[in-house]
This record gives C-alpha cells, structure tokens and sequence, in this order.
C-alpha cells in the first residue's frame, strides 16, 4: 500500500473508466459518479487491511456486473439508447469542448452568413427584381461568388478543429485566394456559358481543396481522404435535412405576415434564403463532426436501399431499348442527364466502399454493385456513341465540352471500378484496391472542376 | 439470512428516502449507512443503488448537486426534497400495514392466501 502502486489504481480506474463508457446507457456523469463510489470502496477496504489491487477487484465487484447494471440504467434511461447528439445536458468531461465547438461552428456560420450580406454593404444587393442594369451585375457577381463567401468558413472549420499548423493553413487558404483572383479577374461575359459554368465547379473544387483541412493537412493520406468522402455523404444528408426544415421556416414566415398584411417576400429572398443557405453549410458540417461515431451513417443506407433498384432501372432501361430498337434521342439535355447518372452510380459505389470491411469476403452485394457498374457504363456508351456521331452538328460550345469532359472523368472511373470490382468478385484482387482506386482518383475530379473554372474562359472566349 | 431480490429492490425507495432525511449524502455513504442500520444484513449491489438514486431525482424526491468530496474529487450529492419526504411517508405507513398484517397472520392463515386474494 505504498504511494508507488498509487499509479497502477489510477490506471486500473482508468480502464475500468473506458470499460463502463462504452456502455450507451450510462453516461459519463453517471461514470464519475460511479468511479466516485469505486474510490470510496477501495479506500475504506485498504483503510481495512488490504492490498490496493485486492480492494480494486472487490470494490468493482461490488458494484456489480456492468451487464446487469447497464439494463438497469437503460430501464432508467430508455431515451438514452436513442443517441443523443447536440442537445445533450452538460456533462463532467468534454463537454467545455462541446460547447466551445458549437459555439465555433455557430461563431462560423453567422460569420458565412454575414459574408454573403457583406457585398450588400458596397452596394451589391440580392435582389435581383431591381430592373436596372446594376441587377445583373448583382446577379453576376454572386453567381460567381457565393461559394467564395461560403466554404472558407468550411475550410477554417476543419483548420479550427483539426488544429491545422500554420505552414497547413497558408496551404489551405491557397486554393481560396487563388479561386477569388480567377473568379473576379477573368473578363467573363455577364451571364454568359463560361460564367455559369465556372459557378458550378468553383464549389466542387472548394469543397475538395477543403478536404486539405478536413484531412489535417495528410490529404494524400487514404484513409483520410475515405473519411471526407464519408463527411461530404452525412454532410449532404444533415444538409438536405436543415433545407427541408428551412423550407418550413420559410413557408410559415411567409404564411403569418401575410396573415396581417404584410409581404414578406424581400425579406425572405434578400436575408433570410441566402443567410440560411450559407449559415447551414457550417451547421451541418458541424452536425456531422458531433455525432461522428454516434449515428450509423445514413449514406451507406440509402446506398443499400437504392443499389438494387438502380441495379433494376438499368437493367430494364437495357432491355427495352434492345427489345424495341429504341435510340437514345439525343438533344441538348441529353448528355447532362446520363452525366447526372454517372455521378449516382460513382455515389453509389463511393459509398458503398466507405462503410464495407474491406477484409470482408465478396458477397452478393458486391456482385450487384458490380452488374450496377456494368449497366452503367453499357448505357453511358450507348449515349455516348448517339452524341459522338452527331457531335458535329452540335458544334463544340463550353457546356458541352463541360458536360463531354465530365462524362469521360466519370467513365474513366466506373471502367476501372468495374475491372477492380470484377477481380475482386473472382477472389484475384483485394477490396482495398478498388477503395484505393476510388480515394486515389478524388483530386481527378478536382482537377478537372479547376480546368472548367480556369481554362474554359479563355478557351471559350469569356462567351 | 439472504433477502430476496424482489424486496430489496421494493425496499430500496423508501429506505433511500430515509436515510436522505438524516441530512444530505451520496452513494457510498448511503450504501454503508444501509449496511449499519440492517446490521449488514441487507446487501445491495453497489452499483444498483444508482439508477435508483437518479430515479427518485426524476420523480422529484430527491434533489442532486454536484460537490467536492475530502479528497477534492466531484461527487454527486443527494438531498430529499419535500416531496420525497411525502413520499416516505407514506411508504412508511405502507411498509407498517404489511408489517402489521405479517404480525397478525398465524402460521397457518398462509394456506388461505391464494384464496383471499
């Protein structure tokens, strides 16, 4: 009982400690309580005569078996095994770190909010129903923009709670600076094609180069980058869930001014629609960081829901048109559509690697990602063979090009998860090589955003 | 002699609720006072005692608060409230009428049990 063994009983509380957390029913208030009374036990035991590691083994004893005990706080506390996430009350440990993590993303996302406001100051409003030629260039200047108002915060988010070196945040804020240099010098023409399409790819190369701070700087690290393909897929989810509720918000703002006669309309659409929109890109950042490890993911389970019946739409959709000798008609939206199909199917294998052990033995799933895969690029080549032969009648405009270059990134890599899928089903590759694959290929898809936003204007003419 | 698991836990509340009235305590005093009263015939799983703590919290009887223990440690402190002491109160009277409804029984009237009820 000499103060050197002191050490092994606080590391035996500690073990015990991370033993009894792991149960959902009891939480860590509960914990500190319970090692409070461990403590007491052993003490009086010792007091009594006895070694400290006997007096540990009786004293956890005592207290019962974690299994019996964990039922009975469950009893106590059903609405625990429902994980409760934000709204949790304050506990002993962690939770000054919870709260100063919310209080950060809420900090970020009025800080994102204030942002879109900002050029409003300078004259640049959202509204757009203003018919003067300045609406226009309002309009102009925040379809160029928004994701630049937006996603920094993202990006100092993660560099906040990764903790990210400062040589890391320089690397960061690079990408940044640099889209905020193109997106306001290149002389693009109001409105015109490489404008918007500059808008749409601008945020998906933000969004990878945010994975730099997501990924703590290691973003050639694998693993890392599979977790911020796991992040971007909750992320989408808590995102479309805060929209729906948004939407509500919304419709009941509305609803009660107009109640007593007011339009609220401008409100809606100069403050509340791009505040909302900006404020929640932090909020559902924030969501998903929180309840990491709390909460099966949701996108592995619509992946699980909705492979078969892809699976299915495919088939059917090769069938028909072999049966009945249909071609694909192809005009202008045509090619849009089947790159929109391109990206499901890519979804869907993304994420049905992120949540598959990938020591796991092939299974049936496994060959019906494989038949999805297949039919995929089946129906993308048909497409593609329809469009290439009429190709000259379309001309070569931007979003054409775009909507080609994007279709070839996404074949390229259904084709090689389509070999790697097949190997793997044949029991002659690993499962790790088709994750690699899909990890591997990510900045691909960020290269080619960076060539629309960059090239595209002056190989277009700013048209 | 070895208390069935069924009354000890029927008995739990009320005994709790009355040690609490002595004045403010926490969990492992509570289960040392329950082990002099009983004069250590009663044995409680040590760890038991707690969702029973926080159940009576819930229900009001009882009031938590964190403190300090001597050592410095945090420890959950429980303090009866008004309404716990109601609450022993009529437990009490409970306990007292089975009591007394055990005295009053000869031996033989527990053969009619199954019937009277």
């Amino acid at each position: 009982m000499t103060h050197g063994d002191g050490q092994m009983l606080e590391e035996r509380i500690a073990e015990w400690r991370s033993y009894v957390r792991r149960r959902e029913a009891i939480d860590p208030a509960d914990v500190d309580e319970l090692e409070d009374h461990l403590r007491s036990q052993v003490a009086a035991l010792e007091e009594a005569g006895l070694a400290e590691d006997e007096a540990f083994l009786i004293a956890v004893k005592r207290i019962g078996a974690l299994d019996t005990l964990s039922d009975e706080f469950a009893r106590e506390y059903s609405e625990r095994l429902w994980k409760r996430l934000v709204v949790a009350p304050a506990t002993a440990e962690g939770s000054g770190e919870g709260r100063r993590e919310a209080l950060v993303a809420l900090g970020l996302a009025v800080a994102a909010a204030v942002a879109i406001k900002i050029p409003a100051l300078f004259g640049v409003t959202f509204d757009t129903s203003t018919a003067h030629a300045a609406g226009a260039a309002n309009e102009s200047f925040y379809i160029r923009n928004f994701s630049l108002l937006v996603l920094p915060f993202l990006a100092g988010f993660f560099a906040w709670k990764r903790k990210l070196a400062p040589s890391g945040r320089y690397w960061l804020a690079a990408p940044f600076v640099a889209a905020a240099l193109v997106m306001n010098l290149i002389p693009f023409t109001m409105g015109g094609y490489t404008e918007s399409l500059a808008a749409i790819h601008l945020p998906i190369a933000l969004w990878l180069a945010a994975g730099f701070g997501y990924a703590a700087g290691a973003w050639h690290d694998h693993d890392r980058r599979m977790n911020y393909v796991r992040f971007s897929g909750e992320w989408f989810i808590y995102y479309a869930l805060i929209a729906l509720g948004g939407g509500v918000f919304i419709g009941f703002t509305v609803l009660l001014f107009s109640a007593i006669g007011l339009k609220v309309e401008l409100l809606v659409n100069n403050w509340i629609l791009p505040c909302g929109i900006a404020g929640a890109v932090i909020i559902g950042a924030w969501l998903v960081e929180a309840k990491q490890s709390v909460i099966e993911n949701m996108a592995p389970v619509l992946t699980l829901l909705f492979t078969p019946l892809f699976t299915l739409l495919l088939l059917a959709f090769l069938v028909t048109m072999v049966v009945t000798g249909s071609a694909i008609a192809v005009d202008r939206k045509v090619l849009i559509g089947f790159d929109l199909l391109l990206v499901l199917v890519v979804g869907l294998i993304l994420y049905a690697i992120s949540a598959r052990d990938n020591r796991a033995e092939p299974r049936f799933f496994d060959t019906l990602q494989l038949i999805l895969v297949v039919c995929a690029l089946l129906v993308d080549a048909v497409a593609l063979w329809a469009i290439a032969a009429r190709i000259s009648e379309f001309g070569f405009s931007p979003n054409k090009v775009a909507a080609l270059g994007e279709n070839i990134v996404l074949l390229v890599n259904l084709a090689g998860s389509a070999v790697l899928y097949a190997r793997f089903v044949a029991g002659k590759a690993p499962f790790a090589a088709l994750e690699r694959w899909q990890t591997a290929y990510l900045p691909v898809y960020a290269v080619w955003a960076s060539v629309v936003v960059v090239i595209f204007p002056f190989v277009f003419r700013f048209q | 002699m070895n208390i069935g698991k069924d009354l000890v836990a029927a008995s739990a509340t009320p005994l709790v609720l009355a040690i609490l009235s002595e004045g403010e305590s926490y969990g492992y005093a509570i289960i040392k006072r329950v082990d002099e009263l009983s004069g250590g015939e009663l044995k409680w799983t040590d760890g038991m005692l707690y969702p029973v703590l926080h159940r009576l919290e819930r229900n009001g009887y009882v009031k938590a608060t964190w403190g300090k223990s001597e050592t410095g440690r945090r420890r959950k402190y429980y303090r009866i409230t008004d309404r716990g002491s109601e609450e022993l109160t009529r437990q009490r009277r409970q306990w007292q009428v089975v009591d007394a409804t055990l005295r009053g029984t000869p031996f033989h009237s527990f053969m009619m049990v199954p019937l009277g009820v």
